[in-house]
Parts: C-alpha cells; structure tokens; sequence
C-alpha cells in the first residue's frame, strides 16, 4: 500500500504509485490533478486565488492559479513526466456563501484561471468538478489518474 | 497605515483588539444567552497572527462538519464577521429556539448535517442576533457606524468553509489578524467561536477612534 499524501491549503506535491494525493475540504479554491499516463508521474495543487499578478504579496506562488500550476508542471517534469502527454483534471471553486458580491466570484474566478493556465500550458483538461456551493474533499490515483471527489451528504465520483 | 505591516500592529496594539474582541463578543454572547435562557461562557479573545494557508485546519480536523454563519460588515468598517460552531451545537441552539425537548436529541441526530427548512431560518436568525449585538458593541465603544449584511449560512467541511476567510485575507496578504473568541454552554454543551476579520485599512479606523495613535 502507498502513502496518501496530504497536500495542504496553497501546497502542491507530485508523486508516483504506489502513494496518490489527497487535499481535503476544498471551498473556492481548486484542486488542479496533473497526470501523465505514459510514466504514471502524478500531481496535485491546491491553489486559492486566480492571478498572482493581481496581488502584491505574491511570494507564495502555490497560492495562485497561474504561477501554482506552472510550479506543478515543471515539478512533474522534473519528476519524469513528458511534455505533451501532461493531462489535468480539476475540481473545486464553489461559492460557499452566496455574498451578494460585485462581478464573479472567486471560485469560478479560480477556475477560468485554471483553465487558462492549462490552455497556456498546452495541457488538456480531461474533466471538472467545479462551481456550486458545496466543499469537496479530492483524491488523486497514480496508477489510474482516477480522481475521486468526496462531497458531505453525496456519494464519492469519479471523474 | 499604509507604512505600518501586520506584525507592527500587532505588537503594538494586541490588548486593544482583545478587548474590541472581548466586547464585542460578550455582547453577542450574552444577547443569545439571554434569548434561549442559557448560561454561556466566553474565553479571552485570542488575536492571532496566521499564514492564511493555515486558516483551513483552525478548528482542527480540516474535513469535520461545521456551520458557519457569516456577514459582510459595511459603513466605516469594511470587513466580515463569521460565527462557527460544531453540529451538535447548532442542534441544541436549533432546539432550544424552537423549545424542543433539546435533552432528548440522539447522538445521531445531533451530529447529522440536515437541518429542515425552520432549523435554517432559525439558525440564520441566530447569526442575525449574534451579528447585530457584536456590532453593535463595537458600534458604541468606537462611535464608528457599522452595518452588518444580511448573513449568509453554510454548512460543510470546516475547510471548504474556512477557506472563504483565508481567501479574503489572501488577496491582499500572505498574513491574517485574526480576533477569535471561543463560548462554551454552562448548562448544555456548546462549542462556537466568533472571528472578526476588518481589512486592512479597518484596523486604523478601529484603533484611532480608541484614541490610539497610529
């Protein structure tokens, strides 16, 4: 049996099998799932805000879609996974509490900036489990790319 | 205090936010007290200094089931208020505001996450109540205005709940001031804690109307 690495708020970590990643308890942030099925080179990034260049304290750049998925890419290069063969699954950015804000909120901010990011990356997004208002705990399997999703009160998918 | 960082102020200015924070949530407390007829306790506010990455795991276990009740507050302050507490907390709350037999609740019952549509409302009015007294509060000892939106309700894991706070401080900070208070029921168990989250610009409107130089 592998480890369960736990990856923590504005954290990022790559592994390979037999451990996988878990973030728990995901709000408005995302949790970006990087696989590569040819070296079974896996990552996960649990990023809170959409642009770091927004922002003027942005030294921690797992914080942050743009320079977060960028560290997670290079890492799993790093790490042994191929260029081109790189896909993602994401999920998270929820509303938790419907504010009554000005413009977007920021979970789906979060999750255009995800996407975006990928698209930048030439990395191609397989499936999503975002929006809504509902926290999600999520798991990540190096030897599937099976990315479990865990809800309060719903039963576990897999995307 | 566009020169001064989070840390300076801080130091310099601890005790008075713990008593903005005591003040306030003594009022808050007391108002609910008195309103189900319950003994409560408070604790010494804490102010804490934290990464916001932090903030996810402050109750403890990340994926336990919270409910969190939260509100913009508005007017000479910008900021927000949450107030959380346990599941078994929010039942006997629940319960006692409906005046149900609150000692008779089950084990499951008081850890289960559903709550019907009376419970909500009455949990939403809870955090009305408890919103309204701690500003209010606040309101008195600073003469500053401070409106509180209507509050917002969720109930979910503590971290995708408190990821909300951790996010607004992230925007503009890698730190977080906190000013958190924690009750505890006398007669019947209760675990709450209020967190008062002003943005960065508040803090020296909250301290200069106490006469604090800054």
């Amino acid at each position: 049996m592998g480890r369960m690495i736990k990856v923590g708020m504005a954290d990022l970590a790559v592994c390979k099998p037999p451990d996988n990643l878990t973030t728990l308890g995901l709000g408005s942030c995302i949790g970006i799932a990087l696989y590569d099925p040819t070296t079974k080179v896996t990552g996960l990034a649990h990023i809170m805000l959409p642009d770091s260049t927004q922002i003027r304290n942005n030294q921690t750049i797992e914080k942050f879609a743009d320079t977060g998925i960028q560290k997670l890419y290079d890492d799993m290069i790093k790490a042994g996974a191929k260029r081109g063969k790189i896909v993602a699954k994401i999920a998270g950015g929820a509303q938790m509490f419907a504010l009554k804000d000005s413009g977007m909120n920021v979970g789906a901010r979060n999750a255009l900036a995800s996407k975006a990011k990928l698209k930048q990356l030439g990395i191609r997004l397989l499936a999503e489990d975002t929006g809504l208002n509902y926290g999600r705990t999520v798991e990540i399997y190096s030897d599937s790319g099976d990315y479990v999703i865990k809800a309060v009160g719903k039963t576990p998918k897999t995307i | 205090m566009a020169n001064m960082t989070l840390d300076e102020i801080t130091e310099k200015y601890l005790d008075v936010l713990t008593e903005v924070g005591n003040i306030g949530a003594g009022n808050a407390t007391s108002a609910v007290a008195n309103m189900l007829g319950l003994k409560v306790d408070m604790s010494v506010p804490h102010v804490n200094l934290m990464e916001v990455e932090k903030i996810g795991s402050l109750l403890g276990k990340e994926e336990d089931i919270i409910v969190g009740i939260m509100l913009g507050v508005e007017s000479d302050i910008d900021g927000s208020m949450m107030f959380l507490m346990d599941l078994p907390s929010a039942h006997r709350l629940v319960g006692r505001m409906m005046m149900m037999d609150v000692e008779s609740l089950t084990e499951e019952q008081l850890h289960s996450s559903d709550f019907g549509e009376m419970e909500l409302s009455a949990i939403q009015e809870i955090g009305n109540i408890i919103a309204g007294s701690y500003l209010n509060a606040l309101s008195q000892l600073t003469n500053l205005t401070l409106t509180p939106t209507v509050p917002y309700l969720a109930i979910d894991m503590a971290a995708s709940i408190l990821s909300v706070p951790a996010i607004e401080f992230g925007m503009v900070s890698d730190k977080a001031l906190l000013i958190k208070t924690d009750i505890g029921g006398i007669d019947m168990p209760i675990n709450g804690f209020y967190i008062l989250m002003p943005e960065n610009d508040s803090y020296e409107k909250i301290l200069g109307a106490l006469g604090m130089p800054v």
